[in-house]
């Protein structure tokens, strides 16, 4: 045994300048890089458009982001989103539970199936749908006799944003289905509780907040929507034409300032959509 | 009472069974399967040759070969920055964390439109660097390295997302072993954490290739299409289907068509090699 | 290798980990770190391998200060809680990989690093396990393997972080034997961490206990057991009675409970009467309420008639058959009593 001479008198720990934060390696190199890029790539870009738009006097700015060809063009990309949303909330509910609690044949082809949307290229479903929900079309030629017209109206841009965001809601709400236990259900029915109230009262409300997730998801993912859009939307000016396409229009005419002022108020409402779904998931994390 | 008694207590009656598998059927046929199978129609509509003449055509060519180039520069970029941002995230404590990830999945929510403008309003004509650009012969827009940025841009969080809860669930306890048996950090990475992420970092580089390969929006601001030189796959179905070509579009939309078959297919393997954390959306 | 742990204070955010924790571990000595979960025990044996960085204080490795060492320049054998094998390296990968990170010189030829793995495989009894993946093998097996691993780089300390917690009863008691087993052979200093009082009391030299960030006693098991230095540790360390009361001109009293307290201050006091501590036939009047027999002992449950609740344990033959409804008179042959 090396005798330590403990009495000596013990300098000051000094810390090395860096100071260690962890035992893994690399943090400073892979944190640095992070940031670096994360700026370059889209904090510093994204910053520009704000500054762009600010660059005019509010009252310009105001009456660009607010004039009411791009008034009635919100309404639509988040009235449309709105209610694509609110379609793949109760479908995707439906179809969730059916893929998570049911066995029924080609059940691995639907489940792959449903992430279709993020790996088909928009523009092919864009003009897929056209194709299928024009009066031409094999769907749109069924609705035509009922006097209904989907491609080329408001109601087109919500059939393109269904097909956008259908595996949002499935995708949020399969893994808390799947947790959610058995027993959970079968401590409801020996408390003599009916199948129906079980759903209602305990199941549902378990999956209230990956429900929300899914929902927001959606609704963020159909405001910004382009390309699946334009095909089947009809582009009217204040009837069928989406905020993101007026963008694209005051560029082609070289209105820089009005498509960054309507940009803006876009990125306004995804950084709020970001926020809510922020809050969804930390109010989730608290109940869980 | 319309309760058998031998149902188990989490079963669902086979009447409400029925009724949900109908209706998903419905759904999910008029939605997904419906589109796919009109550009398979749309395209095979005047027989296979027309069909495989409008993707031999010079244009078509070209922009398949962009598409490949973008694809070839911008998921390697992304995968690259992922791993470092998964690194730096799950296996270290800092502050900030939280908002550090809301920012790298920023890209998923702004709109692929305005992705596209933000860097016109950088480097085009009008913008920042527009008149040293200009000055210096450099193109930015309307040329390959704003589409570029554009994919980055709308790719950006893909692998990062995916790898990031992967390597919190692993812990960091394999990497604290290797280091306290005198590992370096690239010799940890390499033989102790790679071979643990490697099937999330597939499944990330996968669907951010999908996307690099599809995006039309963000693309679509900085290319300027020029035929044969600025389009992408996407841009040039635009273009062919707004001249009324359907049987061109289509046939180019086939082919991405096919790519999205594949790319499910990996996907679904993948999910069977390593079952999937908790995903949210993408 | 001896380890010195001079005044290590560390913070996670306001949380203190640890308090001014002071050390010496002696070379080739087998040191248990007890305490309950929060007591920084685990922080502190993460500190030593370089895992964790303390904010003020320092950490000797023999006379060299280590405290901002890297964990890779310590040398080290680190046994996690939950063995940390690679899961696709097979058992002899793992154990080699520490020899096989080596660069230049310092890393063995492969025959030579062949060598030391069977060797160490040899040691933890694995020997024909090599060629396994670490989800081939029980929770026993991979606790072995993570010791032979930490073994390869002939490290100057070995830490085991809770080595037996993801173990059921019967292999922890026979990987328990097989720690001491191993320590005895390779003659490493050895620290580990443990909420498990038996567990410390039986393996280790000497037990260092800690809470709050605190050591509150070092000493050999006898010691701890024996003269606890105070009222956590008696409590925590082996079973007691727990007698709230009060100390007046040297005599601690609770109800019919009376003891000699001759060095203790007048004011409420805390007495801690171990099981085994009380004799028949004293001055304390017990109602018996229940009895259980456990091999050759009997414990004795009742109540003084002033609501004291005590637990005695006996022989058979002092207990001499006593059951529930009988009245018996304990006595108190020991007795650690703390102010309050």
């Amino acid at each position: 045994m090396t005798a330590i001479d403990t009495t000596r008198p013990v300098a000051p720990a000094r810390p090395p300048f860096f100071r260690r934060r962890s035992a893994v390696p690399g943090f400073a190199l892979t944190l640095g890089l992070t940031i670096a890029v994360l700026s370059t790539v889209v904090l510093i870009p994204l910053f520009a458009v704000a500054l762009k738009a600010g660059h005019q006097p509010p009252s310009e700015f105001l009456k660009e982001a607010f004039s009411a060809r791009a008034l009635a063009a919100y309404r639509l990309s988040f009235g449309a989103a709105f209610l694509a949303a609110a379609v793949n909330g109760v479908f995707g509910l439906v179809t969730a539970w059916a893929l998570v609690r049911y066995e029924f044949p080609l059940k691995g082809l639907i489940n792959g199936l449903i992430d279709l949307p993020f790996a088909l290229p928009t523009a092919v479903a864009g003009i897929a749908l056209t194709a299928l929900y024009a009066e031409t079309g094999w769907i749109g030629a069924l609705a035509k006799p009922l006097g209904w017209k989907i491609a080329y109206t408001p109601l087109g841009v919500v059939v393109a944003l269904t097909f956008i965001g259908l595996p949002f809601v499935v995708r949020t709400l399969e893994p808390v289905m799947r947790d959610l236990s058995a027993d959970v259900e079968e401590a409801a029915a020996t408390l003599g509780a009916g199948r129906i109230d079980t759903i209602r009262r305990v199941i549902l409300p378990a999956l209230m907040p990956a429900w929300l997730t899914g929902f927001a998801l959606a609704f963020a993912r159909g405001v910004g929507e382009y390309g699946s859009v334009i095909f089947i939307a009809g582009n009217m000016p204040y009837r069928s034409e989406i905020a993101p396409l007026l963008i694209i229009i005051q560029l082609e005419e070289y209105k820089y300032a009005g498509a960054a002022a309507i940009a803006v108020v876009m990125l306004g409402v995804s950084f709020a959509m970001l926020f809510v779904i922020n809050a969804i998931q930390a109010w989730a994390r608290r109940r869980a | 009472m319309s309760d058998h008694p031998h149902r188990l207590a989490h079963e669902d009656a086979p009447w409400l069974k029925a009724v949900v598998l109908t209706v998903v059927a419905a759904f999910l046929v008029l939605v997904l399967l419906l589109p796919m199978a009109v550009v398979f129609v749309e395209a095979l509509r005047k027989g296979l040759d027309p069909a495989l003449e409008a993707i031999r055509t010079p244009d078509a060519q070209a922009a398949i070969k962009l598409t490949l180039i973008t694809a070839a520069i911008t998921v390697p970029f992304n995968a690259v920055f992922g791993v470092c941002a998964a690194w730096a995230v799950a296996k270290h404590r800092f502050p900030g964390k939280a908002l550090l990830i809301t920012l790298i999945d920023l890209p998923f929510s702004v709109s692929p439109v305005v992705a596209g403008l933000i860097y016109v309003l950088i480097f085009g004509a009008q913008g920042w660097f527009g008149e040293w650009l200009l000055d210096h012969d450099i193109k930015i827009i309307f040329a390959l390295p704003g589409i570029v940025l554009a994919t980055i841009f709308v790719t950006f969080p893909f692998v990062a997302r995916e790898l990031i809860p992967l390597m919190q669930e692993q812990g960091v306890d394999e990497e604290e072993a290797a280091v306290s048996m005198g590992a370096s950090g690239l010799r940890t990475f390499w033989s102790v954490t790679a071979p643990n992420i490697r099937w999330g970092l597939l499944y990330g580089v996968l669907l951010c290739n999908a996307r690099a390969m599809g995006e039309f929006g963000a693309v679509s601001v900085v290319s300027g299409h020029i035929r044969g030189l600025t389009n992408t796959m996407p841009l040039h179905i635009e273009i062919l289907y707004n001249e009324y070509d359907f049987v061109g579009a289509f046939s180019v939309a086939a082919l991405l068509c096919l790519l999205a078959v594949v790319t499910l297919v990996l996907k679904t393997l993948l999910e069977i090699a390593q079952p999937p954390s908790r995903r949210v959306g993408h | 290798m001896t380890i010195s742990i001079r005044s290590v204070a560390k913070t996670f955010g306001r949380f203190p980990a640890l308090n001014h924790v002071s050390l010496e571990i002696a070379d080739g000595e087998l040191l248990a770190l007890l305490g309950p979960s929060g007591s920084g025990k685990t922080t502190l044996l993460r500190a030593i391998a370089g895992l964790e960085f303390p904010n003020e204080g320092q950490i000797f490795f023999g006379d060299q200060d280590m405290t901002y060492a890297s964990a890779a320049a310590r040398r080290v054998g680190f046994v996690f809680q939950q063995y940390a094998l690679f899961r696709h390296m097979s058992v002899a990968k793992n154990i080699a990989f520490g020899l096989d990170v080596r660069k230049g010189r310092a890393k063995p030829s492969k025959a030579e690093i062949a060598a030391k793995v069977d060797e160490l495989l040899g040691l933890v009894e694995l020997s024909d396990l090599g060629k396994r993946y670490p989800n081939q093998l029980s929770g026993g097996q991979r606790q072995r393997v993570a010791l032979a691993r930490a073994l390869a780089v002939d490290p100057s300390v070995l830490l085991l972080d809770e080595p037996f917690g993801a173990l059921d009863a019967t292999v922890r008691k026979s990987l328990r034997k097989e720690v001491r087993r191993i320590h005895d052979a390779t003659g490493v200093t050895t620290i580990f961490v443990t909420h498990d009082q038996e567990e410390a009391l039986e393996l280790a030299d000497r037990v260092a206990i800690l809470k709050d960030g605190k050591i509150q006693q070092v000493g050999t098991p006898r010691q701890v057991h024996d003269e606890p230095a105070d009222a956590f540790v008696a409590g925590f360390v082996g079973e007691a009675n727990r007698i709230e009361g009060t100390v007046a001109a040297g005599r601690f009293s609770a109800g019919e409970v009376t003891i000699a307290a001759p060095d203790r201050p007048d004011g409420p006091a805390i007495a801690f009467v171990r099981p085994h501590q009380f004799v028949k036939g004293g001055a304390i009047p017990l109602a018996v309420r229940r009895a259980t027999h456990q091999g050759p002992l009997v414990r004795i449950e009742g109540e003084t008639a002033s609501g004291l609740w005590l637990e005695a344990a006996f022989s058979r033959d002092q207990a001499n058959g006593a059951g529930p409804g009988d009245a018996i008179n304990l006595g108190i042959e020991r007795a650690h009593i703390f102010s309050a």
